[in-house]
């Protein structure tokens, strides 16, 4: 078989991190409805663990894959509290559209 | 083939995630999520993190997602409606989302010593990971749990508020 087709550039890994990324970005900025922009906060997040763990390979060290796992646990308890917030919110103004959500906007 | 699997999966990740942006119903959105994460399981595999990668299945693909398609059906979440969002968002949201993509790029590619990733690069055993877990970093891990622990407590208290008040609304009456 042939080699090349056997190694990926780390910097791709990176790139793809990167668009993930800017992609949870684009979404937070676009999206109307509280769960989904909640969704692209998850992955942002998710986009960040992948540039971890491409490091943690590049260099060898066991101590990025343990950040990423910290990161997972934050992650899960952040998700409970969050919904558990979009429940309470949507128990109050009856709507998860964030245009509606502007109490506290200036 | 570490090529090609990579190329399939960060063309599922991709897929997912604009598909994610495209979709209005917060369900679709919701299953377009999980591809991303899935695929992101099977390239945390490809770049040597077994325990991460079945950690991600269970925890993301697992645990969370199912609490956001539980919330969403909890809620009925429908259709949601576009509109233009505000101006801050445009004027320098999406601007600076293209800086900040361009500058991480220029960074990335013009890195010196990135080598590249093989099959045979070997695997980051469990065995390792839990050594550095439990010898070094057991504080940490346990200040985790309480974090966790918090957490449960918070969701709880927050989501059975509006229940509570609701049933004070039906004995007031009912005490005096």
């Amino acid at each position: 078989m042939n080699p090349l087709l056997n190694e990926v550039p780390i910097a791709w890994y990176l790139l793809l991190s990167a668009t993930l990324f800017c992609l949870g970005v684009i979404g937070f900025l676009i999206k109307r409805n509280l769960i989904t922009v909640f969704m692209s906060i998850e992955l942002m997040l998710n986009a960040v663990n992948l540039s971890f763990v491409t490091f943690a390979h590049e260099w060898h060290a066991v101590k990025g894959q343990i950040f990423v796992f910290f990161v997972m646990m934050v992650a899960a308890a952040e998700a409970a509290v969050g919904l558990a917030i979009i429940i309470a919110i949507f128990r109050a103004r009856a709507t998860l559209a964030v245009d509606r959500i502007d109490l506290m906007k200036l | 083939m570490h090529l090609v699997l990579f190329l399939l999966f960060a063309a599922f990740c991709l897929a997912g995630a604009i598909n994610l942006l495209l979709q209005t119903h917060p369900i679709n959105s919701a299953l377009s999520l999980i591809v991303v994460m899935t695929s992101l399981a099977v390239l945390y595999l490809l770049l040597g993190a077994e325990f991460l990668a079945a950690a991600q299945i269970i925890v993301y693909s697992g645990a969370v997602m199912v609490l956001f398609t539980f919330v969403v059906m909890l809620l009925n979440a429908g259709r949601e409606e576009r509109t233009l969002g505000s101006h801050v968002a445009r004027a320098v949201g999406f601007p600076s989302v293209v800086a900040i993509f361009a500058v991480i790029a220029t960074v990335i590619l013009h890195a010196p010593g990135l080598g590249a990733a093989g099959l045979n690069d070997g695997i980051t055993s469990t065995e390792d990971l839990s050594k550095v877990l439990f010898h070094e970093l057991l504080l940490p891990f346990e200040v985790t749990s309480v974090l966790i622990l918090i957490a449960i407590l918070g969701a709880v208290a927050l989501a059975s508020k509006g229940l509570g008040t609701a049933h004070e609304r039906e004995e007031r009456p009912a005490g005096k």
